[in-house]
């Protein structure tokens, strides 16, 4: 069964499905698939009440817009009301928002069926989704791999094709990484494209909602259903939404794409040519390499500025108005402070709060956080100069294909490491997308990743529509 | 404990700065649409920013910027075109995201300066370093059962802190610096200033250095001075303790202190080893604050001439004295209302000279009475302007003039009209005075004789007897001088 959002509008605008009947198969996919753990809560009676309506609508002609009908699975550290939100964490395991993301308002305002809150990394801390407090998502294309982190849910529900659509979030990468590493389309938009209200902050200058999808205009129709200026966020940038959606795959347009030399060094030769071979085969590619000299210092950058701002985002949760509160007869407030937290959060969450608070001490400032943000100007100078060249760059989303569960749980810096690709665009707030690529020797997807100058999305989508086409054709020949 | 005015000490020297947060007055708080209501139901008026629900984010209230630059005009401040909002992380219950929105290193306003003046304080200008903009937390409660209740009604509501520099050299200075920097709270309607409800709130630094000395001593903070009483008992008695500890030989530790209202005494709080390391980094979830000079200029347009300018000019225009420009100038409302008198008077300077003391005296007087805000003055301006034509066109006495007064407190209606109704005008028909001073002289043979004997105190009594038997409405200035002539027999 197709599992794209252009084939299933088809099928529900010429009566050969309807919503209900989405729904339904959706639900029972889920169940079958339930050992891949991508779901923490599911919305079974509402999404069935939304797709009546939205079935009622559509019979008296009224068709809300491209997502109308359709099922789409929202991240749990989107808020959704009256839909228990848990951030996949024990913290806030029985927490139900009194509210909707402005991400989740407009998908219902569009007539998406909010099908289900998927698994992630807790509080999206994560690269392979194994920091879960409701335990690891599995990679749909093989059972013993992780899905990628941190919305390893939402990607695995999309390979899975149990819905066509989700929503991520990106922070340095959580988007991306999971749609490489299974195989789907993911888009992390430019910063203060898509409105963060409702979404629970990790890092609140890196933070973007992002869609997945199987194909680049499934992802591009969910993108454009969510962006947009919101005045519950300031961040938030009047900037107009625009037609995404509508991108065609023209190769008699001629595009300049940067290769940065820091990215294709150093890798495999599987890794190479999963990464050349399309780019070189495309008509009208002027490939060209680029370089940004910053690029060490990304990594370090990231965690030094994400934990700093995680440490404070993650103080709310003290135990004192919502969330697990842990209270020995008799304790004090500290007591209840540390006990709650120390019950409500797992390691990896614990970790990047003291890293954060370290980052942020007296004393520390300058060496770590101002540093960081000083790292952080040079890395955004790098890309500006790149794109004075070029008109998109592309790399690999991830330096490997799908690992094996377990492979690096007690190793941070080298589960840090796997995104690497991925952290300097958030750094620089730019817009990248992960694509499917060729499949490695196990069958597994690379991914690759298309970056676009700030707001150009347009760019990014067109360009990403002709690889896209390049690699189905390939795909063709490999198979 | 000593007292004394430590500006007389030959000794040593007092230095004080003052922090004081004035909430903003705004409809609503400074990052949610909450309203806010002194006194409403606890945690009634809270939304899911204020509480820090997660995925939350604060948006700027554009009136508090407005009023909080409003203010910054008013003190002389420059106003930076752009200014960054920090995160002050520190856990407590009644701060619901465990980080105060504050600004730190780069506030909206930095410099300026108020004059100050009062009886005891020779005029003098304090220095301001900045003012910045913050939300407020909310309020906790500690119940005896050990539990603690927490009411986040005031979390987020939004307050401007405004720091001077150490320009104060006694305690009577820092109480007349904060009068006036609520007079221009209170004038600019940045704040109300009121103290009970939390609205001003003022904490001081607090050396002591020997007098002649350059280097400023060891400080202390001092927290919790809640009324403008408290900070004048609180200053004093911390200064006398530096002082004590100091001439004991001994050494001022940087400690913050609380004011214990009722032992009366400053309690240890916290060391500054043990002061919060609150990791300021700048606010993520709002962008620079950025005020174009078009926006500075609209809000210098609403600016109202404030109370030192007021009292300079009445003083000039009106040859006023320092005291009554100071006392007419207080409030906004009442130096509006004089204003009002005086340009029907035509700012004659005799004239306004007693314009100003009916409402430094009367008018003040039932007021406080009556608790009544000067808004809420029941008798206009022009009224009592008619009523003081009446007293120097000889129409009514002092006396009827009071009553007068009282009569249009009560209710409103034309001055001449009430006067003739109740048949309060004043003679000044001499043949009138003549023939009832006729009646009393003939009436009191003896006292005419010992008055013309020598006993001259007597006309009093006579007056006394002429005004009553005129029920009080004999011409004064007459009277007497026809009571001079007929008993003098000089007519």
């Amino acid at each position: 069964m197709s599992n794209h959002l252009s084939e299933l509008r088809a099928d529900l605008d010429n009566g050969k499905t309807t919503s209900t009947s989405l729904v339904e198969g959706a639900l029972q996919s889920a169940q079958e698939q339930s050992q891949l753990n991508a779901f923490i809560s599911m919305n079974a009676d509402q999404a069935l009440a939304a797709a009546k309506t939205a079935d009622e609508e559509r019979a008296q002609g009224q068709v809300r817009g491209p997502l109308h009908g359709i099922p789409v699975a929202i991240k749990d550290n989107i808020c959704t009301q009256g839909l228990r939100t848990t951030c996949a964490s024990r913290f806030l395991e029985n927490f139900v928002p009194g509210y909707d993301a402005t991400v989740v308002s407009r998908l219902r305002q569009s007539g998406a069926i909010i099908f289900g809150k998927t698994n992630c990394d807790e509080f999206a801390m994560g690269s392979s989704n194994e920091n879960s407090a409701f335990g690891p998502v599995l990679n749909p294309h093989d059972l013993n791999c992780v899905p990628g982190g941190s919305s390893g849910g939402s990607a695995a529900v999309v390979a899975a094709k149990i819905v066509p659509l989700s929503l991520g979030s990106d922070t340095g990468g959580s988007v991306r990484q999971p749609a490489a590493l299974c195989g789907v389309v993911g888009v992390k938009p430019t910063y203060g494209r898509v409105s963060r209200n409702g979404l629970v902050a990790f890092g609140s200058s890196l933070d973007q909602v992002g869609p997945f999808a199987s194909d680049v205009v499934g992802a591009a129709t969910l993108l454009e259903a969510i962006a947009g200026p919101d005045p519950m966020d300031s961040t938030c940038a009047d900037r107009p939404t625009l037609a995404w959606s509508e991108v065609t795959v023209d190769d008699s347009q001629p595009v300049r794409v940067g290769l940065p030399r820091e990215y294709t060094e150093g890798l495999s030769e599987a890794a190479r040519s999963a990464l050349l071979e399309p780019l070189e085969a495309m008509d009208g590619v002027e490939l060209v390499e680029v370089s940004l000299p910053h690029t060490d210092f990304a990594i370090a950058t990231y965690y030094v500025l994400a934990s700093a701002e995680a440490s404070a985002n993650l103080a709310r949760y003290d135990g004192i108005r919502y969330g697990v509160r842990v209270q020995e007869p008799g304790a004090g407030l500290d007591e209840v402070y540390v006990a709650s937290r120390s019950q409500g959060f797992g390691p990896e969450v614990k970790r990047r709060i003291m890293l954060g608070t370290f980052a942020l001490s007296a004393g520390y400032y300058d060496a770590y956080y101002a540093k960081a943000c000083q790292a952080r100007d040079a890395i955004r100078k790098d890309f500006e100069d790149a794109f004075a060249q070029v008109d998109v760059l592309a790399s690999l989303t991830a330096p490997s294909t799908a690992f094996e569960l377990g492979s690096k749980t007690n190793d941070p810096i080298s589960m840090y490491l796997s995104d690497i690709f991925t952290v300097p665009a958030s750094l620089a707030g730019l817009p990248a997308m992960s694509l499917p690529g060729r499949l490695d020797a196990r069958g597994l997807p690379w991914g690759l990743q298309v970056l676009a100058p700030h707001w150009e999305e347009s760019a990014m989508f067109r360009f990403a529509a002709r690889l896209e086409a390049q690699v189905a054709r390939q795909r063709g020949e490999q198979q | 404990m000593s007292t004394t005015d430590i500006t007389k000490n030959p000794k040593w020297e007092a230095v004080i700065g003052l922090e004081v947060h004035a909430q903003i007055r705004t409809n609503s708080k400074l990052f949610c649409g909450c309203p806010i209501t002194f006194g409403a139901e606890a945690n009634s008026q809270t939304c899911p920013v204020c509480s820090g629900m997660p995925g939350t984010l604060p948006v700027i209230n554009k009136k508090a910027v407005d009023l909080a630059i409003r203010l910054g005009l008013a003190i002389g401040s420059d106003i930076h075109d752009q200014s960054i909002f920090a995160r002050k992380n520190y856990f407590y219950p009644d701060l619901p995201n465990g980080y105060q929105i504050s600004q730190f290193d780069k506030p909206l306003c930095t410099g300026g300066g108020i004059w100050i003046e009062g009886k005891d304080v020779p005029r003098r200008w304090i220095r301001m370093t900045r003012i910045h903009m913050e939300n407020d937390a909310g309020k906790s409660s500690h119940g005896e059962d050990g539990y603690s209740l927490v009411d986040l009604n005031r979390s987020g509501v939004a307050l401007c802190e405004i720091v001077s520099e150490p320009d104060m050299r006694s305690p009577a200075e820092a109480m007349s610096y904060m009068k006036s920097l609520r007079s221009i709270l209170r004038y600019t309607e940045v704040s109300d200033g009121n103290m009970e409800e939390g609205s001003f709130r003022c904490d001081a630094n607090i050396s002591v250095r020997p007098r002649g000395q350059k280097k400023l001593g060891t400080k202390t903070e001092l927290k919790n001075m809640n009324s403008f009483r408290f900070v004048g008992q609180a200053l004093n008695y911390e200064i006398q303790r530096h002082i004590d500890v100091l001439e004991a030989g001994g050494v001022i530790e940087q400690d913050t202190r609380l004011w214990d209202t009722r032992k009366q005494v400053s309690v240890f709080m916290r060391s500054k080893e043990d002061a919060h390391d609150y990791r300021y980094f700048p606010e993520p979830d709002l962008l620079p604050l950025r005020v174009s000079p078009e926006r500075i200029e609209q809000v210098r347009a609403t600016l109202p001439e404030l109370a030192d300018a007021r009292s300079q000019r009445y003083q000039q225009e009106f040859s006023l004295p320092a005291y009554d420009a100071g006392v007419l100038t207080a409030e906004k409302a009442l130096a509006e209302y004089f204003e009002a008198g005086a340009a029907e008077l035509g700012g004659a300077p005799a004239k306004v000279k007693s314009l100003s003391n009916w409402i430094m005296g009367d008018v003040l007087r039932r007021c406080k009475d009556e608790s009544l805000e000067v808004t809420a003055i029941p008798l206009p301006p022009h009224r009592l302007v008619q009523l003081i034509g009446l007293i120097d066109d000889d129409v009514i006495s002092g006396k009827i003039a009071k009553k007068l007064f009282d009569a249009l407190w009560e209710e409103d209606g034309d001055p001449m009209a009430i006067v003739t109704e109740r048949g309060w005008v004043q003679v000044s028909d001499t043949g009138a005075i003549d023939e009832v001073i006729s009646r009393i002289l003939a009436a009191h043979p003896s006292e005419v004789e010992q008055f013309r004997g020598g006993k001259v105190k007597l006309k009093g009594f006579f007056v006394g007897q002429v005004m009553r038997e005129m029920r009080g409405q004999g011409n004064p200035k007459l009277v007497n001088q026809r009571l001079s002539a007929l008993l003098e027999g000089q007519d």
